[in-house]
């Protein structure tokens, strides 16, 4: 199971890895948005894993803190593209 | 058994994940990325959290995994449908192998005109 699980922390460090990339040579600004997004929630995997890796249970508290702020942070950005306030 | 079907779920989930990246790097457009990472990532992550859950029962950790799998299946389309809305109207064009866009249609046409009660749906061709 452990090497199941290290084998996973490869997997998704390849995932982010490649987000990286699309956030470094996007061409426009909603490619760089989708790549963070996308980005946090492969962190609330990773985190996920190393909580069941660990087996001590606040590592799914940062899970859970990170995928409420990344969604925050995906709405303002959305809105910010759409190039209106926040009051709409 | 529980252990078994845990794994088997995990492993899912590292694919899932792994190929919505791989689509986030190679497909052409800002849509196709979309309709790739949000997808896919989204369903990768919560089949891992699902065998999280699987592997551990309810434990507090299993616990949190289900209760992350849920928000993320409510947070994470709509943050995927706020980005294409932002990027259509911020003025991101389509590729240009794309066959129809719905969205710049509708936006064109005037709210009260006729033809909106009558659309069947069917392909509109553009006047001019």
């Amino acid at each position: 199971m452990m090497t199941l699980i290290t084998f996973g922390f490869g997997v998704l460090l390849i995932s982010c890895f490649l987000c990286l990339y699309r956030i470094g040579a996007g061409p426009t600004a909603p490619d760089r948005t989708v790549a963070i997004d996308t980005l946090g929630t492969l962190i609330v995997g990773f985190s996920c894993l190393y909580a069941l890796f660990t087996g001590q249970d606040f590592y799914m508290n940062i899970a859970i803190a990170w995928a409420l702020l990344s969604f925050i942070g995906t709405i303002a950005l959305a809105k910010y593209l759409e190039g209106r306030g926040f009051h709409e | 058994m529980n252990e078994t079907v845990g794994i088997v779920f995990i492993v899912v989930g590292l694919l899932f994940d792994l190929l919505g990246a791989i689509g986030l790097v190679r497909l052409p457009d800002i849509y196709n990325r979309l309709q790739a990472a949000t997808k896919c990532v989204t369903l990768g992550t919560c089949a891992i959290l699902v065998g999280i859950l699987i592997y551990r029962g309810f434990d507090p950790l299993g616990t949190k995994a289900l209760l992350c799998a849920v928000f993320i299946i409510l947070t994470s389309p709509t943050g995927a449908h706020a980005i294409a809305r932002g990027s259509h109207i911020s003025g991101v064009r389509l590729w240009e192998g794309s066959v129809v866009d719905r969205y710049a249609d509708a936006r064109d046409m005037p709210v009260t005109s006729k033809d909106t009660e009558s659309d069947t749906g069917e392909l509109r061709v553009k006047e001019g």
